[in-house]
């Protein structure tokens, strides 16, 4: 069994997952459930000013029969008193002391900030999180993203609560930016022991069609929310992967965005996260997904003979590149295992259509190029006519060939293939060395 | 959608015992098997569909939401979706084309996701007001047709949508031939059967009910009154190999007093159940015959079980319910102790002897003959009684006369009578320079 325990800028938990700040640690017997159930750590519920809620809140995107994935919410931060909250906290920490607890914090001024860090300090909890992130309801008042924007206005803020604080300090960062290194790189001036990333990103999950309001519905209108849920992963692992990459991105990332399984989680560690923060699939599941988020992780480390999640850490950043540095010489092309093909085709229509017309079909008229192999550098103004295949061993079945020289390597077909493993991408030799596009101009500029 | 033309059936019919084979589908069940739908290239379904229903459009049209736009694909192709989405042998078709079929064995159920779009769409038209297909002015044309079995509905549906007067003659109450008569009712009711030819003849084909063609009237007066005439006559009698007496049943005749005779019920006498044949009725009726509580029911084929007709998934559902096969057996006699018949007597094929299968029901499903001579057409007929028509147009030998369905095939599938249907409606509006109002 590996080992899964983190220490996160000295806050300790017994794995890497922590539930996100939202609704499900929104109360104190929630959170026990929760660590019941077995999640490492828990950042608490957005405390500040309590606040008044709308009905409804949520609205979900729903792909091709999969549910919720991605996920919308105008939910403000706490609307209970933060006594309450308070009292909660020091009565998890105390059952179990073993697990993370987190104070996610919005409040205005300098002294109101003093004020609810000694409050989280007290209630016992091992850090603070500055919500810098919220992208609805919270900005129009001058907090969350409006200050993850401002990267000045962020570092401000958490040089105070560093200086108020003796737990560590979490920055929560806003994807709603142009450039994520602008806030990481101010809360890291300000020092801050930690970043999150990434809090959602400012959307409209759709419109009602009958009552024409954009989702969720209020009385008869809507308004944009903060969107996350599997459909966001690849967002944030980027930004993640760019924080962690960069040298002077010093604090440790607890990364958050859509993160369902354990292998969403292996791979924002692999690209530089050294603790993960879930929320959607636990409002979509339940906090009982924690168990095969454990499980799974912990086979995955077994099987690769890594003994902790920090021998995961960062594995990939070191290749997660500028597209400048890529090698141009090297090439792969699609292979199509006929054996396990069943004939769909997919593979032909989306050559064919979306990408550089290579696969070819025998049984009806096919339309892939059958001009001259240039990778589309001569003009190709006309619409051929279909050609009509003479008969080869494929001839009497419906399984697509490729044409290996014409073919650009792009992966559409992979992609589209319904059946696992069928379509591969295999590497050919190029006979050239390798060179990336900044060698290529530096080359010439020399 | 009412048709004052046609009788009400039964409320107390036997057929109303059984229970669909493929129940329909739930609209969330529906999204969800649409939604596994590849949307295959070439598609390998509609390839195997005699009627070419774009069936990846169409299902993607289910998954997005798009019923109305769904049955309307159907119906493009298949005026007859609705009862061909039920009676269909999909496993033999568009399923069994179905690329899954030779991945994970779970082929998409196509028939059902038919049967929702076509039954979904008309109960909508019923709610929202709002046809599907709105008929196209009056061209001055019009055609008799004869019969009034799937092919001459599909035929005539066609016809009233491209502005052409369909007049339909019937010797029968109701309408749907087959359809309404002899579909095993696990997979489709006489009800379903009359509400879809109401929704056919709604779009303006007028129903002439209870008259006979070469009885009450004769052809060459329908040649002389109207610009064409659809021969849609199905089959004649069937064959019964000089069985008789009582007890003994003509399958069909027994399977139509299941679907449609008011108050008809076996005898409760009936406990072993004899059904002589290896097609597709024979497999219905024993199937029928289980599913009614017959306690012992043989299928009696003269050849082995790899000769039979049937399809195999038929036979296999048959055996499913405990009907038992007996191959190799020709009947010579039934076999009647004091007037009730006790057993039937065959010859064992394979080995020449002569034995005796204990019954009480003598079911006989051995065919049924072309019968053209009533009509007296004057069309040209094939070898095996069959009209002659052109395999491109359906149009028989002799002008403005044309063709489909069982007359013409010897007895096949629904959707081969739809298929016919409109084909020859559309060769019609060819031969009379409509073609921009084919549906």
């Amino acid at each position: 069994m590996a080992d899964l325990r983190v220490d996160f800028c000295g806050i300790k938990s017994p794995n890497p997952y922590w539930l996100a700040s939202g609704p499900p640690t929104n109360s104190g017997e929630q959170v026990m459930r929760a660590f019941d159930a077995g999640w490492g750590g828990a950042v608490w519920k957005t405390l500040g000013e309590p606040i008044v809620n709308v009905n409804s809140r949520f609205g979900a995107m729903d792909i091709a029969g999969a549910k919720v994935a991605g996920f919308n919410n105008i939910e403000l931060i706490t609307d209970r008193p933060l006594d309450a909250n308070f009292q909660e906290m020091a009565a998890v920490k105390k059952r179990y002391p073993d697990r993370a607890l987190i104070a996610s914090l919005m409040v205005e001024g300098r002294e109101e900030w003093r004020e609810i860090i000694r409050r989280s300090e007290d209630a016992g909890c091992d850090g603070i999180e500055l919500n810098f992130g919220c992208p609805h309801g919270m900005c129009e008042r001058g907090m969350g993203s409006a200050v993850g924007q401002e990267p000045r206005v962020l570092a401000e803020i958490t040089s105070w609560a560093k200086e108020f604080s003796s737990i560590p300090v979490l920055v929560k960062l806003t994807p709603n930016v142009g450039d994520i290194l602008e806030p990481g790189l101010a809360a890291v001036s300000a020092e801050a022991d930690g970043l999150s990333l990434i809090n959602t990103i400012k959307s409209v999950i759709g419109v009602d069609l009958d009552r024409m309001t954009p989702l969720p519905v209020v009385g008869g209108q809507g308004t944009h929310g903060g969107y996350c849920g599997p459909a966001v992963k690849p967002i944030a692992l980027n930004m993640v992967g760019t924080l962690a990459r960069d040298p002077r991105i010093t604090a440790p990332l607890s990364a958050i965005g859509g993160v369902s399984t354990w292998r969403d989680a292996a791979e924002f560690i692999a690209l530089g996260a050294a603790s993960i923060q879930v929320c959607t699939a636990v409002m979509h599941k339940g906090y009982r997904i924690i168990e095969d988020l454990v499980e799974g992780l912990n086979e995955f480390l077994d099987a690769k003979a890594m003994a902790s999640v920090e021998w995961l850490k960062g594995r990939a950043t070191p290749n997660f590149r500028e597209w400048g540095d890529l090698d141009l010489n090297y090439r792969v092309v699609a292979d199509i295992d006929a054996d396990a093909c069943i004939g769909c085709q997919l593979c032909y229509v989306a050559c064919l259509d979306g990408a550089h017309q290579c696969i070819h079909v025998n049984q009806a008229p096919c339309q892939a190029w059958h001009g001259e192999s240039d990778h589309g550098q001569r003009p190709r103004a006309e619409v051929a006519g279909p050609v009509e295949h003479e008969a080869d061993a494929l001839a009497d079945t419906r399984i697509p060939w490729v044409d290996e020289a014409e073919c650009i390597g792009c992966n559409l077909c992979a992609l589209v293939c319904p059946v696992p493993g069928c379509i591969t991408m295999r590497e050919v030799s190029a006979g050239n060395r390798p060179e990336s596009w900044n060698e290529r101009v530096g080359a010439t500029a020399r | 959608m009412s048709s004052p033309n046609i009788s009400p059936l039964a409320p107390d019919r036997l057929e109303r015992f059984f229970e669909d084979a493929k129940p329909p589908y739930s609209s969330a069940e529906a999204r969800i098997e649409a939604e596994r739908c590849l949307n295959c290239h070439d598609a390998p379904c509609v390839k195997h569909c005699p009627t070419a229903i774009d069936i990846p459009k169409f299902i993607a049209q289910i998954a997005s939401g798009n019923t109305r736009g769904a049955a309307t694909t159907i119906f493009r192709q298949n005026m007859l979706g609705a009862s061909c989405a039920r009676v269909c042998p999909v496993e033999e078709m568009c399923v069994g084309a179905c690329v899954y079929e030779g991945y994970n064995g779970q082929p998409i159920a196509i028939g059902r996701l038919q049967r929702h779009a076509t039954d979904e769409a008309c109960a909508d038209e019923v709610a929202s007001g709002r046809r599907l297909f709105n008929p196209a002015a009056p061209v001055g044309r019009k055609v008799a047709l004869i019969g009034a079995g799937p092919a001459s509905l599909a035929c005539a549906a066609h016809l009233s949508l491209a502005g052409v007067q369909a007049d339909i003659y019937e010797r029968d109450d109701v309408p749907g031939g087959l359809n309404t008569m002899g579909v095993a009712p696990y997979k489709m009711r006489a009800e379903s059967s009359l509400a879809e030819a109401n929704w056919l003849l709604s779009h303006g084909a007028r129903l002439k009910s209870g008259v006979t063609v070469g009885e009450d009237l004769s052809f060459h007066s329908l040649l002389d009154e109207y610009d064409a005439v659809f021969i849609g006559i199905g089959l004649g009698k069937a064959r019964t190999l000089d069985l008789a007496g009582p007890g003994v049943w003509e399958a069909t005749a027994l399977i139509r007093k299941i679907k449609t005779e008011r108050g008809f019920t076996l005898p409760p006498s009936v406990r072993r159940a004899v059904v002589i044949g290896g097609g597709n009725t024979a497999v219905d009726m024993a199937r029928e015959l289980a599913m009614l509580a017959v306690e012992k029911v043989t299928m009696a084929y003269r050849r082995g079980k790899g000769d039979m007709s049937a399809y195999a998934h038929e036979w296999a559902g048959a055996a499913r319910h405990g009907v038992v096969l007996r191959e190799n057996l020709s009947p010579l006699a039934a076999v009647h102790r004091d007037g009730v018949l006790c057993a039937v007597r065959f010859e064992n094929r394979d080995i020449g002897t002569e034995s005796e299968l204990d019954c009480d029901l003598l079911a006989v499903a051995v065919g049924q003959e072309v019968s053209m001579q009533a009509l007296q057409a004057g069309v040209r007929q094939n070898t095996n009684g069959t009209v002659w028509v052109d395999p491109v147009t359906r149009r028989c030998s002799a002008a403005r006369v044309y063709a489909g369905g069982d007359c013409i095939n010897g007895g096949r599938e629904v959707v081969d009578a739809a298929s016919d249907g409109r084909i020859a409606a559309n060769a019609m509006l060819k031969e009379w320079g409509l073609e921009q109002n084919r549906g």
